[in-house]
């Protein structure tokens, strides 16, 4: 493991030096506590960034959760997903051969760690927000004990764009809401709105 | 004296200046604050620290040579060039310009300083990269706000790499009677400029009472800014014995630089309002970004080049 811990850390600073990482805490704080780290999705480092951008206390017991049609097609994305970032895959196929992926995210919450997921489901090519997907309603309402944390990840979509080859040097902004969580008798539709909203308000004015 | 000595009393002049007011800086914490955060005074000391890092930086490229202010200069137009696009809107189709620009224009513009080719660097950009990104850009097949998008992408290397790049391109004159001491114009001009900055600062504490435009900067005074551009031009005039200039002509010189670099800073001021944020970054303690400290340096660099290019390069 150690020489995982030594890539990873490795990989950690090589991100934020490329991108200038400035983690902004607006309304929560980087504390130890469990918790659901839901952002917008526009790059496939999104959750390195995120996960980089945590101190390391935290970022031992933050588990990324990621597609496994993507990550488990080579030896080399499996080692990077499993090994180096301890990510929860799961099935986004209609088949999901790979069981429920709220109950493989609830076992991962149950075992203490922390999760970092993209409602949105996809990378997003465009400008806005996508529709949540319901999974972050039933997470939420299986696990009372975890917060919900709005991520907005800005600019890392314009380093490396889908399809890019190469990436641009350009900086980037995290920035952490405030927590949530699900009132009682929310509705499904209700909360996941609610989310949205959250996350939004934490995105720059568009120009 | 030679050029190192010369260096050697601007530089210990600096260092002597800079200690004091670190001194003035510790006290004042230690006499008014000295347990509790104080905005005023703790914002105070972290500039005069990043006064330091910036003065040893500079010092470092000069004692290493030529290549080293070149390569100290590609490294700040590269990050304010990251500050500026960062804060722009771009879309995906701009992907391959803003490829081009930071991994084939910047570094370009650099090489053709170090290379000695003035023809080719003077238009480098406002020609070629004036071109050619655009059709790049259009070949990403995106036309919503193209004009605006290509007009952005250009005015970042304007600023960020080609205004830049004229503070490097100082050392590739030839002035008769001041071979090899070229590298002494980059400190005139770095201490005049960004003395300017730090006396409007203070007289803008001090005495200033009337906003220019508090709709670009809340802060900036017609007081602070006579004040600090009359000051600065006392301290370039009094800086004419490192030039090949007359005391009368030092001063000149300075006085244009410092309205220059003022205008420089109102100018990015606007652009970031626009952008509703207060800096370009949060690269430098105390300072903001990279391009908040030299955007001043970035409208001085090329009037003060040509001016010296047109009156002193035989």
């Amino acid at each position: 493991m150690a020489i995982e811990h030594f890539i990873a850390a490795f990989l950690c600073e090589f991100v934020k030096l490329l991108t200038g990482v400035r983690a902004l805490w607006r309304g929560s704080l980087p504390e130890d506590r469990r918790r659901i780290y839901f952002a917008n999705h526009r790059s496939h480092c999104d959750f390195v960034l995120i996960w980089a951008a945590l101190p390391s206390p935290l970022r031992r017991r933050t588990r990324p959760v990621a597609g496994a049609d993507y990550w488990l097609t080579s030896a080399l994305r499996r080692y990077i997903i499993n090994r180096l970032f301890r990510g929860v895959l799961v099935d986004r196929s209609a088949g999901r051969a790979q069981g429920n992926p709220v109950d493989l995210m609830g076992a991962a919450l149950s075992a203490g760690d922390s999760l970092i997921i993209f409602p949105e489901g996809t990378r997003n090519l465009g400008d806005d927000l996508l529709p949540f997907k319901s999974g972050l309603y039933h997470l939420a309402k299986a696990h009372p004990e975890a917060e919900l944390l709005p991520v907005w990840i800005e600019n890392l979509g314009r380093v490396m764009p889908k399809g890019a080859l190469l990436p641009v040097p350009l900086l980037c902004s995290l920035t952490f809401g405030a927590a949530l969580t699900l009132a009682d008798g929310e509705s499904k539709d209700g909360f996941l709105q609610r989310a949205r909203d959250a996350l939004l308000a934490l995105a720059p004015p568009a120009d | 004296m030679t050029l190192n000595e010369t260096l050697r009393v601007v530089f210990g002049g600096i260092f002597a200046f800079l200690a004091i007011a670190s001194i003035i800086g510790a006290l004042l914490k230690f006499r008014l604050a000295p347990n509790a955060p104080h905005d005023a005074i703790d914002n105070l000391n972290a500039r005069i620290k990043a006064w330091w890092a910036m003065i040893l930086l500079i010092g470092g490229a000069v004692w290493i040579g030529r290549g080293g202010i070149i390569a100290l200069f590609a490294f700040i137009s590269l990050q304010s060039l990251r500050e500026f696009i960062s804060l722009t809107h771009t879309r995906r189709g701009d992907h391959r310009a803003l490829l081009w620009s930071f991994f084939f224009f910047l570094p370009v513009q650099y090489w053709l300083i170090a290379i000695n080719w003035y023809g080719l660097f003077s238009i480098f950009i406002p020609v070629y990269a004036f071109l050619l990104l655009p059709i790049s850009a259009s070949l990403g097949s995106d036309t919503t706000r193209f004009l605006e998008r290509a007009a952005k992408v250009q005015w970042g290397l304007m600023i960020c790499v080609y205004c830049l790049s004229h503070v490097p391109a100082l050392l590739t004159l030839e002035i008769a009677g001041y071979e090899g001491r070229n590298a002494l114009l980059i400190v005139f001009l770095i201490l005049t400029t960004q003395s300017s900055d730090v006396f409007q600062y203070v007289w803008g504490k001090l005495i200033g009472k009337r906003k220019i435009s508090v709709a670009i900067s809340p802060s900036k005074t017609l007081e602070g800014l006579v004040g600090g551009v009359l000051t600065s031009t006392a301290v370039g005039a009094a800086l004419w014995w490192i030039t090949p200039f007359a005391p009368w002509q030092a001063g000149l010189i300075a006085l244009t630089i410092n309205i220059m670099g003022f205008f420089g800073g109102f100018v990015l001021s606007a652009i970031k309002r626009d952008r509703g944020v207060k800096d370009w970054g949060a690269m430098i303690e105390g300072h903001g970004g990279m391009l908040d400290r030299v955007d001043s340096i970035s409208f001085s660099a090329p009037v003060f080049f040509h001016l010296v290019r047109y009156w002193w390069v035989a």
